[in-house]
C-alpha cells in the first residue's frame, strides 16, 4: 500500500483518534493519542491490508517541551513502513506499552525508559537495560547533566578540574 | 497407609541400610551464571540461566557492559563526524554501519551519490559481508569444538582485511563510506585484487562446507537445536540470517533496494530444515555460508560494470547540509536490519540519531529459544544468533 492508502485506511477506521501526520518526516508518520495507541497498534498488526508484523524500533525524541515516543513498524508481506508517534508530558512522560502486541517492543521500551524515563504502562519488566540499575537521570534528555561521580569514580572532566566545555554544533 | 508400602531399604557404602520413601529425594533448581567474561558469549554478554539438572528452564539476558551512549555522543558532533562512531558499534561490519548512516543522511539531505561511489559501496559492502560471515562461521566452529575451520576462516578473512587496509588504511574501523560517497577511490590494482580474491575464495567455501557444515558431528550438535519458529521470530523482531533461517525470504537488498542493489542478480537464501527442523541452529549457520557465495556473485557483477567517474564531491567531506526533518533508513547488515532513525533540526549535526541494532533485537529472543534445551546447547544457540556486543550495547 502507498502511504496515502495506509493513512486513509487508518483514518477511516479511527477518525478523530488519528491526530495528524508529521510532514517533516520522509516516512509516513501518524500522531496518535496515547489512549488509543493500543487499539490502533492492534489494528495495524491484525488488519490484513496493513499487517504490520515486525516492530523495528521504539525510540524517543526529546523536544524540550515534550517527549515523543516513536514506534517504527514494518510489514514483511506488503513491504510498507509506518511510524506511530505519541506525545508525552516532559515532566512525567507516560505511554502505553505495546509489548502485548509485539514482543519485540520489550527491550526497545526498556531502552527508551532507560534513556528518556518514559514510563511504559503495562510493560512486564520495566527496568533499566543499558545503564546500571542505580544510575540516576535519563541520559538522552536534552537537560541531562553528567553526574560528578558514580560510586566514587569521578568523571574525567571532574578529574581534570573543570566541567566540560560546552561545545554545541547547533549553537 | 499406601506410603508405608513404598519404603525401600537402600544399602549405604559404609554398611547398613537406610529406609527411603518417595519424596525423600528432591531436585532443586539452580541459577547458573554465564558470562559476562566467557569465551562463548562473543563479548560481554551475561546470561543467568535457571536450570533443572541439565535442562534450561528459563534464562535472563543482561546487557549494557559496553554501553557508551553513542546516541548522546553524536548529538554533540557534526554530520560527518558521526561516521567514525558508527564504526564502533558493529565492529565486524563497520563498512555496513557507515553505509547505513550515510544513506540515511543522504536521504534526508538530498545528497546525490556519484554512480562510481555506489558501485564501490556495493563491492566493499559485500566484501564486508564475507568478512563478517567468515568471522561468524569460524567462531561458531570454535563454539562447538571445531577449531580447524576457525583457522581456515581467519586465513581468508585476513585477505579481506588487507584489502580494506589498502583501500582506507584501517583493518577494523574504516570510516570509509561517508555521506555523499566514499573517502577514497578504488584503483585498478585494488579492483584486480578483489577480483582475484573472489576467484580464490569461491572454492574455499566448499572447503568450509566439507570441514564444518556437512560434518556429521557438527550437524549432530546443531541440527534440531534452538528451533525458532517463524511467528516467534517476527514477534521478537528478528531479522537477517536469524529470520531467514526460519524460512522467510526477507532481505532488504531485494525487498526495498537501496544503493543500486535492484540492478544485481542474486538469490535470497532461506532455511529449509534440511538437517533437522526448520529454524534450528544449523539452518541459521548455513544461511551465512551460502550468503557468502551470493556476495561473491554480486561483487563479480559489480566489478564487471563499475563506471569511471567521481567517488565523492570533495566539499561533502567537510560537512553536509541537512534540512529540518526526520527519516528512517534501513539496510541489510550481515546481522540483519540495521536502521538509522535520524532527526535533524537544520543545524550542523543530528538532533537525534537512534539506531536499530540487529544484534540487539536478535539476542532478545534467546530466552524463548533456549527454554528446554541442555545447558551445553546455550553456547550453540548464542553462537548461531551471531551477536556483536558493541552493537547490542552501543
Amino acid at each position: 500500500m502507498t502511504s496515502e492508502e495506509i493513512l486513509k485506511r487508518l483514518q477511516d477506521q479511527f477518525g478523530e483518534a488519528i491526530l495528524g501526520t508529521d510532514d517533516s518526516s520522509l516516512n509516513l508518520t501518524v500522531k496518535v493519542a496515547s489512549e488509543t495507541l493500543l487499539e490502533i497498534s492492534r489494528f495495524c498488526r491484525d488488519d490484513s491490508s496493513l499487517s504490520f508484523d515486525l516492530l523495528s524500533l521504539v525510540s524517543g525524541v526529546d523536544w524540550t517541551d515534550r517527549i515523543e515516543s516513536v514506534i517504527h513498524l514494518d510489514s514483511t508481506a506488503h513491504k510498507h513502513h509506518l511510524v506511530l508517534k505519541v506525545d508525552c508530558d516532559h515532566e512525567s512522560p507516560r505511554c502505553p506499552s505495546v509489548v502485548e502486541i509485539w514482543n519485540a517492543a520489550d527491550w526497545h521500551e526498556r531502552e527508551t525508559y532507560d534513556m528518556f524515563g518514559i514510563i511504559y504502562e503495562g510493560h512486564p519488566n520495566l527496568v533499566r537495560i543499558l545503564c546500571a540499575e542505580d544510575w540516576e537521570g535519563y541520559p538522552l534528555r536534552k537537560d541531562y547533566l553528567m553526574p560528578d561521580e558514580y560510586h566514587g569514580i569521578p568523571n574525567d572532566f571532574q578529574q581534570a578540574g573543570k566541567r566540560p566545555q560546552k561545545y554545541n554544533p547547533r549553537g | 497407609m499406601g506410603e508405608a508400602t513404598n519404603v525401600t531399604e537402600v544399602p549405604l557404602p559404609q554398611g547398613g541400610t537406610v529406609a527411603v520413601k518417595p519424596g525423600d529425594f528432591r531436585t532443586e533448581e539452580m541459577l547458573l551464571n554465564i558470562g559476562p567474561q566467557h569465551p562463548s558469549t562473543h563479548g560481554v554478554l551475561r546470561v543467568v540461566v535457571r536450570t533443572d539438572g541439565e535442562i534450561i528452564l528459563d534464562s535472563q539476558v543482561h546487557i549494557g557492559y559496553l554501553h557508551r551512549c553513542f546516541e548522546k555522543v553524536v548529538e554533540n558532533v557534526t554530520w560527518t563526524q558521526v561516521t567514525p562512531y558508527t564504526d564502533r558499534m558493529d565492529y565486524l561490519a563497520s563498512m555496513y554501519n557507515n553505509l547505513g548512516y550515510s544513506l540515511a543522511v543522504e536521504k534526508l539531505g538530498d545528497v546525490e551519490v556519484p554512480e562510481r561511489a555506489s558501485y564501490i559501496r556495493i563491492i566493499i559492502g559485500e566484501l564486508q559481508r564475507i568478512a563478517s560471515h567468515l568471522m561468524s562461521v569460524g567462531t561458531y566452529g570454535l563454539d562447538v569444538g571445531a577449531i580447524t575451520a576457525f583457522l581456515y576462516c581467519f586465513r581468508d578473512r585476513e585477505i579481506t582485511l588487507r584489502i580494506f587496509e589498502e583501500v582506507c588504511g584501517q583493518r577494523l574501523n574504516y570510516n570509509y563510506i561517508r555521506p555523499g560517497g566514499v573517502s577514497g577511490d578504488l584503483t585498478d590494482e585494488m579492483l584486480k585484487k578483489i577480483d582475484d580474491f573472489i576467484d580464490y575464495f569461491l572454492p574455499k567455501i566448499d572447503e568450509i562446507d566439507n570441514l564444518l557444515s556437512m560434518n556429521g558431528i557438527f550437524i549432530y550438535r546443531t541440527a534440531g537445536v534452538g528451533i525458532l519458529p517463524l511467528d516467534l521470530a517476527l514477534d521478537y523482531g528478528c531479522t537477517g540470517p536469524v529470520l531467514r533461517g526460519s524460512g522467510l525470504a526477507r532481505d532488504l537488498r531485494k525487498d526495498e533496494p537501496y544503493g543500486l542493489y535492484e540492478q544485481f542478480d542474486f538469490d535470497v537464501i532461506t532455511g529449509k530444515g534440511e538437517k533437522g527442523q526448520l529454524g534450528d541452529c544449523w539452518d541459521r549457520y548455513m544461511i551465512r555460508v551460502r550468503e557468502m557465495r551470493e556476495s561473491c556473485k554480486i561483487i563479480k557483477q559489480a566489478l564487471a560494470k563499475i563506471p569511471e567517474g567521481k567517488f565523492i564531491e570533495p566539499k561533502l567531506l567537510k560537512n553536509v547540509k541537512v534540512k529540518k526533518g526526520e527519516s528512517y533508513l534501513k539496510v541489510e547488515n550481515p546481522r540483519g536490519e540495521l536502521g538509522y532513525y535520524i532527526v535533524s533540526d537544520g543545524k550542523k549535526g543530528p538532533y537525534r540519531c537512534s539506531v536499530r541494532a540487529p544484534s540487539f533485537c536478535n539476542i532478545a529472543v534467546l530466552p524463548e529459544i533456549s527454554r528446554g534445551c541442555m545447558v551445553a546447547d546455550m553456547v550453540v544457540i548464542i553462537g548461531s544468533i551471531d551477536i556483536v556486543m558493541g552493537e547490542v550495547d552501543r
